[in-house]
Order: C-alpha cells, then structure tokens, then sequence
C-alpha cells in the first residue's frame, strides 16, 4: 500500500470505530440527551467529518474549477441528502462504504498494474562498463559503441552486443517467453533485456541504448496503451453522456414525482441520491482498458509484442491468415534434398560436377550446393576449373579438367543438344551433364520450420478458417509446401508486389466487417504487405526493422504457433471486456430502476458504484492467467 | 515533436479520459493520450510552441484533476 492508501486506511478505521460507539449508543444505551435530534445530528457529524474532509473538499474545489459531475460532488450531495432526511448514520455508512471501495478499487489497481507492468519489464538499470581495466557502473545510455562491458550472473544484458569473454545460459523469457535458457560463449551475439545466468560475460556492445532491442521493444510496449480500441473509445464516450442523464434524472425523481404524487418529499430525495451514487462511471472507465492491459500484458509474457488494444480486438476476429513462405514456415535456408542421377553416374560424381560449376557463384542456391559437397568431406581443388562462362538466366558452362561442364535449367543443356530427363519433383531443380552427357539433376528445396505445422494445425483449432500462403516459387514447389503444412490455399510464382494486390484481393472478400485478415511475414519485402492488412505479424528477431515498425504485432522469438496464441489471447480479453461492460451497465440499470420504485437502499447504489468496479477489476486480473 | 511524461497520483481512470479530452482541444496540440494503465501522458504537439502548449496543458490538467502531477 502506498503512503496515500494507509493514512485512508487509518480514518476508515478511525470512523469505523466511532460509528460502532454511535450506534451502540443510540440503539441500546440510548443516552437522554440523544433524544435532542440536533445532538445526534452533531454527533453523527463528526465521523461523517472524519472519513469525508477530502471528498467534500475535492468537491467543492473540482466545482470551482466548472467540474460539476465529479464523483465527489455527487458523492457529497448523496450523503448530504441522507442527512437532510434524517437518516444520519446512513449518510455516514455509506460515505465509510464508499471510501472503503475507493481504497479497495485503487489498491487493486495499482496491485494489477504492478504485476502487469512485472511482465513487461525489461528495462535494465545501469551497466557495468570496463574501461582501462577498471569497471563502474554508469547509465546504459552513456555507453558507446564498442564498449566494453561487463555482465555479472544473475543481472540484465543492458546493450545489445557481441561476447568476447566468457560462458554463460542467458535467461531470454521476457523478451521471448522461451523458458528454455540459451547458451551464449565467445563470439555469441547477446541482445539486450536478457538475465545473464551463471557465467561471467564480457561483452562488446555493438549498438547504443537507444538502438538496442530493449528500448524498441519497451517503446512498442509503452505506445501500446495509448492505441485505444473501439469498446475503450466507446465507453469513455458512453461515460460523458451517462453522469450528467442520471444526475439529471436524480433532480427529476427529487421534483416531478412529489408534485404529481404528492407523497413525502423526503422519500423522492433519497431515491434522488442513490441515483447519484451510481451515476459514476468509474466502474465501467476503469474496467475496459484494464482488460486490454491485461491482454496485453498476457501476450507479452509469452514472447508477443501487441502494439495496441485496437488490435487485440481485431486479433479476436481473425477468420483468414495469409502467410509469407520463405522466412515464416520455412527457414529461408536452401538445402539439397535429392540428387537424380542419371544411368551409370553416382551421386558422388554429380554433386562433384554441380559444386565445382557452381564454385564462382554466391546465388543461395549454389551455396546450397557447395555446403552439401563440402559436408561429404569434399574441398573445392579450383585449380581444376578453368573457362567459367555463366549464362544468364539459364545456369553456368565451366571446363573441369578439361572437360565441358552444364549446370543450370533444362533448356541450358537442351540449347547445347544435350537431353535431360525432366522431373515433376518439388524445389528448384539444377541439371547437370557433362562432356556432353547428362548426369542428373540436383533438388534443392527450402526447409521447413519444424514448428510450422503444429502452428497452422492450432490456428485451425483456435477457429481461423482460412489459411494462405503466398510465395515466388515454382508452382510445384509452392505447392508441395502447402500441402505437408495442411495450408488451404496458395499462390505461387509472385512477385513481391502481387503479394499486396493477393492481400487486398482477400480483404476484398472480407468487407462485411466479420471476419478480419492478417499477414505474417519476415519482413524482407513485406512492410507494404504487413500495414496494408488489418493486422500485420512480423518476426521479431530475424524480420527487418521496418517491418517491425509496420507490424502490428511482432512474435520475438519468430515461433509462429505464438499467433494461434494471439488470437487465444485476444478473444479471451475480448470476452473479458464484454462480459465487465455488460455487468456493469446491467447492475446499475437494475439498482437504478429499484431506486426509482424505492426498493433499493444507499447500501446497494455504493454497490453498483465502487462493488461493481472492484469486481470488474479482478475479472480483469484473469488475464494474466492465461497460458 | 512527440513527447512523453509520467504522471504522478492520476487516481481515477474517468478523469484520465477528461484530461485526454481537454489536453486535446489546447490550440497546437495534434495529438494527446493519457494513459490510466501506464499512468503516461504523450503529447504531440507544434515544434516552435511546445513549452508555451505544455504550459496550457498543466494549467488544464490542474483544473481537471488537481491532484494529478506531470513529471517534466
């Protein structure tokens, strides 16, 4: 509790203690001089002085300022009015009550805050910088580029940078959500915001603190609260209009029905003060942005960055997601999956034959090539090359001892009259002949991430109904990815400027305002692509920073069965802010409606007030347990 | 220019929204949140004017809700 909350804490006991001594007296001592109504009343007045200074001093200050609905005002007026009517230790009860819920509701809030803001801090305090072999610490924002600095077990990496000394497990949970500590030694690139574990480590920092991971990903995470969503814009909206209709219908009651009725005066002005106390809209304000933070603190804990409460809404409605192929379901990384020989050659000779035409060449492809010759044990004897012509478009002739070698596309060995045999296999494919034979043909296709399957097969069973997959490859290739992933549908052969016009094809599809759909990439190429969807998922730590900066929401550990966990997360908040919005606004309407008729007490309207705030928070403290 | 401020004691969500509001209307200012949650205000406002902006958005934040302090 803060300093604030205790001394509350202390005169709600102090009241409480002297309300006990009152009502003791009134009900069963019944001292003689209680009889005189004006004793009690003074009596009465000074626990209702105790607990209720501050808010007949904010009210009268707050009005002074032209704020008439301010909740002290109206709280003032309420219990002002129980005393007019008499009911002197029910204006102090309720203004006790009142300030109870009031400390519980801000007690709750900052408990809620803390743990949420827990989750998302990464910021790290000081670093400990080396310099002519002495080490002090300083504030991470004074450290250059190519400092030295040290990071002693158990403290936060402070810049992003390269280890030259030491061994160590880095804990990387609040950037990623991965529990599984990552080994870093010499040489191990080290990103800012991890916890070192048990190894001293000496690191050369390779950006400033205001480039390093940590600080972009705390002002992604910062700027997400101010992104407000629709149900948070609307409920600010619903609040200026509701105070001042309420407190208008509390003069109305107080007046019209006495004069129509006739009837007692006094009866009408207390149903006219409960509809004050519930005219506040804290309960609901407070409520709904909680839930967002709370989402997206729940998010954030595993790895996903969500930059706005906006988009968590429109997360929960995903119904198509559209994904890039290389970099997102596959690795990026070309491999040689098979080698197609030709009668009467071995393997061995053909990817002999395909590494040395390829030796010159930096294409991934050739590199592919090179990397499965040299994993045979192979070297590449160059002095065994000579006349390297490439054609363009087509492949590359060398001679290999003396001997023609074609290494390219079908059509570079049939404009040299050499006949290969074509194959329907998936991947690119490299055909090789030699001194006027053909050899075979070497496929090299891209890996899939081992996670990508189980990711497209939990978006299915999260209730996406759609999923795509773009991609520049050969139609057979694309397809056969498609199909091992159990991707609906696919497009192949684009050019990266197709890809926006297939996205906005696809929202074309969706204009009915149901169903959203978002586009996961890596980001090379993919920043137009990712801010024209209605939601845009970038990979954190292999995507580019533009695309980071056009994403929506960036998975830091690039591990894409985080979305189905996204859309998890954001229906549940979704869930969350509704079912708050709706028993908030349906216990009020209900209590306002027994007022009306006389059949509810000030007990009940505090309820509806500061009851329904407190309750609405702990539903939104739910969030944090989702797993 | 953008800029950021803590916000110190900003006790009820409802007055963070009247602040927003308020702060949003000062002459100059393009842009304005106030957060409950982060207990944050940003504010994106003229260049030239924006010591002259602040000082207006002080004065309405005092007027609003007195007991809520910015942190310059």
């Amino acid at each position: 509790m803060t300093d604030k909350q205790k001394k509350v804490l202390y005169r709600i006991i102090a009241t409480a203690l002297l309300y006990a001594v009152l009502l003791v007296m009134e009900h069963i001592v019944k001292p003689a001089f209680m009889e005189q109504w004006y004793v009690t009343l003074v009596l009465f007045l000074i626990p209702y002085f105790v607990i209720g200074w501050d808010i007949m001093y904010k009210a009268v200050r707050n009005i002074s300022h032209g704020q008439v609905f301010d909740e002290n005002f109206l709280m003032l007026i309420a219990t002002i009015g129980a005393f007019v009517v008499g009911e002197y230790s029910e204006g102090v009860a309720v203004m006790l009550f009142y300030q109870v819920g009031e400390l519980f509701q801000s007690y709750a809030v900052n408990r809620s805050r803390q743990s949420i803001t827990q989750l998302m801090d990464i910021c790290p305090e000081y670093a400990n910088l080396e310099e002519d072999g002495k080490v002090s610490q300083v504030d991470p924002d004074d450290v250059e580029v190519g400092s030295i600095i040290v990071v002693k077990p158990g403290e936060r990496v402070p810049l992003d940078g390269i280890v030259i000394e030491g061994e160590s497990m880095v804990d990387t949970s609040s950037l990623t959500g991965e529990s599984v500590p990552r080994r870093v030694a010499k040489d191990s690139e080290i990103i800012s915001g991890c916890v070192n574990g048990s190894g001293l480590l000496r690191v050369k920092t390779t950006k400033e603190f205001d480039d390093s991971t940590v600080t972009r990903i705390l002002e992604l995470v910062e700027n997400a609260s101010s992104k407000k969503a629709k149900a948070e814009n609307f409920i600010t909206k619903f609040a200026k209009y509701y105070t001042p209709v309420v407190v208008i219908g509390a003069l109305l009651l107080a007046v019209i029905p006495p004069i129509i009725f006739g009837g007692n005066f006094f009866d009408w002005l207390q149903r006219a003060c409960i509809f004050l106390v519930i005219s506040c809209p804290c309960a609901l304000v407070i409520s709904v942005p909680l839930s967002f933070f709370g989402g997206i603190g729940a998010a954030s804990a595993s790895g996903i960055l969500v930059k706005g409460g906006n988009y968590l809404e429109v997360a929960a409605d995903l119904d198509t997601i559209v994904f890039d192929k290389t970099g997102t379901l596959t690795k990026g990384e070309f491999e040689v999956n098979e080698l197609l020989t030709a009668d009467g050659v071995s393997e061995a000779e053909l990817l002999e034959a395909a590494a040395y035409a390829e030796n010159f060449s930096d294409h991934p492809i050739a590199a592919s090539i090179k990397r499965a010759f040299a994993k045979e044990g192979n070297e590449i004897a160059a002095e065994r090359i000579s006349d390297v012509k490439e054609v363009a478009g087509h492949g590359i002739r060398i001679l290999l001892d003396g001997a023609e070698v074609f290494a390219g596309n079908e059509k570079l060995l049939s404009d040299n009259s050499i006949a290969a045999v074509p194959t329907e296999k998936p991947g690119t494919v490299v055909y090789v002949a030699k001194s006027g034979s053909y050899m075979g043909c070497v496929i090299i296709s891209d890996t899939i991430k081992p996670e990508a399957r189980q990711a497209i097969k939990s978006l299915k069973q999260a209730g996406v109904k759609q999923t795509v997959m773009l991609t520049g490859d050969r139609k057979k290739a694309g397809e056969a990815v498609a199909k091992e992933l159990g991707i609906d549908t696919v497009y192949t052969q684009l050019l990266p400027a197709d890809k926006v016009a297939k996205v906005e094809e696809l929202l074309a599809q969706h204009t009915d305002g149901k169903g959203k759909v978002a586009f996961v990439g890596d980001g090379i190429n993919d920043a137009p692509v990712l801010s024209r969807a209605d939601i845009g998922i970038a990979m954190g730590s292999m995507g580019s920073d533009a695309a980071i900066e056009a994403a929506d929401i960036v998975l830091m550990d690039d591990d894409t069965t985080k979305i189905a966990k996204v859309v998890t997360i954001a229906r549940k908040t979704l869930v969350i802010v509704r079912q708050n919005i709706v028993f908030a606004l349906a216990v009020k309407a209900f209590i306002l409606i027994l007022g009306a008729f006389g059949l509810a007490n000030m007990w009940e309207a505090v309820f509806a007030d500061v009851g329904v705030s407190v309750i609405a928070i702990l539903n939104a403290m739910r969030m944090l347990r989702v797993k | 220019m953008k800029k950021k401020f803590k916000l110190q004691d900003l006790d009820c969500a409802n007055c963070a929204a009247k602040m927003e509001d308020a702060i949003k209307k000062i002459d100059g200012v393009q842009d304005a949140t106030v957060s409950f949650m982060t207990q944050k205000m940003t504010i994106e406002a003229d260049d030239a004017r924006f010591d002259d902006i602040m000082k207006e958005v002080v004065s309405v934040c005092k007027k609003v809700e007195p007991d809520c302090v910015i942190l310059m």
